[in-house]
């Protein structure tokens, strides 16, 4: 049972309108004080408009929403002394150097100058950014400005943290350094609410999940709960030559259910929950002469998870993010 | 070979994580900042820009110097007889002039902040909500000091010598600097309503531009059509432009000064909230 104070964010049908488009038609949320939330969907579920109307900066034009037990609207300033929020633009200042913004915004924070000097100082060698300390954020790397930003929401720890997208765009080894400050952030008690439209990041750090399509939450749990709520798991085959894959794909089709193509070109998967009835199917494809790399059973991925819930995939994206999560599942 | 490499980054990794720790830990959350503390903060980004990248300050330097020398020369001999008489008519104005063009940009640079990721973080901060934009004016003030500055030592090069000597001088900038405060909020609004830089570039123009020649900057009123006459006469840069006069010359009118000062927080007044309100709503 949750009551209100273990909760850190409780929302009740949170609704933005731009225009004719509501971007959130009606968000329940309910996160638990000490945990890392999940809100997943695709590009323009409504997963930023929903941050922002947590994080004070828009005004929602229905519902209501708590967050650390104050009013998002009513008390808006008591909700920003609590909070920090990283944004999908790197919310911080170009122009300056990394040392000048984190000074800054502990000065903003009611730091004195030399506490403000200190903390920074501390922040640039925590995050591996010392050397860069004095260059101008703006000759940054992506990974770094990331980092920056990170630093910048913890100058004054916050006992909530809005982390929007907070690894888009960054390569494979930046976007592990992240998540492993995410981790540490929540090992010290630090609630965070993350929006992400990666599926292995939310699986990765996520206690809950809610998916969000169309500016509603369409399904909510543990990862572990929603793979469970699609009804079965799955068997994954990859072949050695991807020009079999038609002929894979047919013969599964004729052994098991929901046959799904991968982004991998030699990969494809099947609805089975059943064992016996997976072995089958890898014999049946033995003995239609299709070249077996590997196989295996397992619980749905949450790409399958999505499919299964909005019926379509998660990736309906830009050419840019679409390509990026194929190099994912390509690594 | 006590250290192989993948021990060597092991203990990397064990030596960042325990300084990250330690970075999170170690903040008791300090007393929320005054409100004189935010803007100042504020200011002094607004100061690290220009540091970074000088060449900002070239319209605060090169138009003015452009300004006075187009202005002195070309019409002098036209307008008051010599050079030299009109310098010390249209100095004063010329400052009035070229600080309240400057105001313009402080709506256009707004304008180009709010592109940014950075002003989402500032209006997650529990801050004063004025703080950001009473700041970055107070960080322009320093620009139109420096264009101030840069007008009056030209002019005293070119033979301009003011009656009220230095004090005069100091009270005449400081006035011209403290009613541009208060016109600036007019752009900074406009900052937040217009799409683009542009646009903001060009709507204030459209106005400031016509404002100052429509006033006594440049010509005695009692020259003009009757009508333009009373109008130039109620013009408050014109006010102003007689007032810096006065102080320069050591015979302000009390009236004026209060006309003026009474206008920059009249503009403030209405203007200052409005930003506010608009910026944080964006």
């Amino acid at each position: 049972m949750t009551t209100q104070s273990t909760l850190a964010i409780e929302a009740i049908g949170l609704v933005k309108s731009f225009g004719e488009t509501r971007a959130v038609d009606g968000v329940d949320l309910a996160v638990r004080r000490g945990s890392v939330y999940g809100v997943l969907g695709p590009n323009g579920a409504g997963k930023t408009t929903t941050i922002r109307m947590l994080a004070t900066l828009l005004r929602p034009d229905g519902g209501s929403a708590s967050v650390l037990g104050h009013d998002i609207v009513r008390e808006g300033h008591a909700v920003r002394g609590l909070v920090s929020l990283t944004g999908q633009l790197a919310s911080v200042d170009e122009d300056l150097t990394g040392n000048e913004n984190l000074i800054l915004l502990g000065r903003l924070l009611g730091l004195k100058r030399s506490a403000a000097k200190t903390r920074a100082g501390e922040l640039l060698e925590a995050f591996g950014l010392a050397d860069a300390a004095g260059r101008l954020v703006k000759h940054y790397s992506g990974g770094m400005r990331r980092r920056l930003d990170l630093a910048a929401s913890i100058v004054v720890t916050p006992e909530l943290m809005f982390l929007d997208e907070p690894t888009t765009g960054l390569d494979p080894r930046s976007r592990n350094q992240v998540w492993e400050i995410i981790r540490t952030l929540v090992a010290e008690g630090t609630t965070i609410l993350l929006c992400t439209q990666y599926l292995d990041e939310a699986d990765q750090l996520a206690d809950g999940i809610a998916v969000i399509d169309h500016g509603k939450v369409i399904a909510e749990g543990t990862p572990t709960q929603l793979k469970a709520s699609v009804g079965s798991g799955a068997l994954h085959v990859r072949l050695l030559d991807p020009e079999q894959r038609p002929e894979a794909e047919r013969v599964l089709e004729q052994a098991l259910d929901a046959v799904h193509l991968e982004a991998d070109p030699a990969a494809l998967s099947a609805a089975c929950a059943d064992a016996t009835r997976a072995a089958e199917a890898v014999a049946e494809l033995a003995r239609a002469g299709v070249q077996i790399a590997d196989f295996s059973l397992g619980q749905p991925s949450l790409d399958e998870v999505f499919l299964a819930l909005t019926g379509h995939p998660a990736e309906e994206q830009g050419p840019e993010e679409a390509i990026a999560t194929q190099a994912e599942h390509a690594a | 070979m006590s250290t192989t490499p993948t021990t060597r980054a092991v203990a990397t990794r064990a030596a960042e994580e325990a300084a990250l720790r330690k970075a999170l830990s170690s903040t008791p959350r300090p007393p929320r900042a005054s409100a004189l503390s935010v803007a100042m903060t504020f200011g002094w980004r607004g100061m690290l820009k220009v540091k970074h990248v000088p060449e900002q300050l070239l319209d605060v330097t090169i138009t003015p110097v452009m300004f006075v020398v187009m202005f002195t020369y070309l019409f002098g001999g036209a307008i008051a007889g010599s050079t030299g008489e009109y310098l010390d008519y249209i100095l004063p104005g010329i400052l009035v002039m070229s600080v309240l063009f400057t105001t313009v940009y402080s709506g256009v640079a707004l304008n180009t902040d709010l592109t940014k990721g950075v002003v989402d973080r500032f209006r997650s901060l529990p801050i004063w909500r004025p703080g950001p934009l009473v700041g970055a004016l107070l960080g322009d003030s320093v620009r139109y000091l420096i264009a101030g500055t840069v007008i009056i030592v030209l002019g005293v090069v070119l033979g301009y010598r003011p009656g009220a000597g230095v004090p005069g001088v100091v009270a005449a900038l400081a006035l011209v600097v403290v009613f541009a405060f208060g016109l600036s909020w007019v752009f900074t609004t406009l900052g937040l309503v217009l799409r683009s830089p542009n646009a903001v570039m060009n709507a204030g123009f459209m106005g400031i531009f016509p404002l100052t020649f429509l006033s006594n900057v440049f010509v005695e009123p009692s020259t003009l059509p009757s009508a333009l006459e009373a109008f130039v006469n109620v013009n408050p840069i014109s006010v102003l432009a007689t007032a810096s006069r006065g102080l320069m010359e050591g015979t302000a009118e009390p009236g004026d000064i209060a006309i003026v000062l009474g206008t920059a927080a009249a503009l403030t007044a209405v203007f200052a909230p409005l930003t506010t309100r608009l910026y944080h709503r964006a």
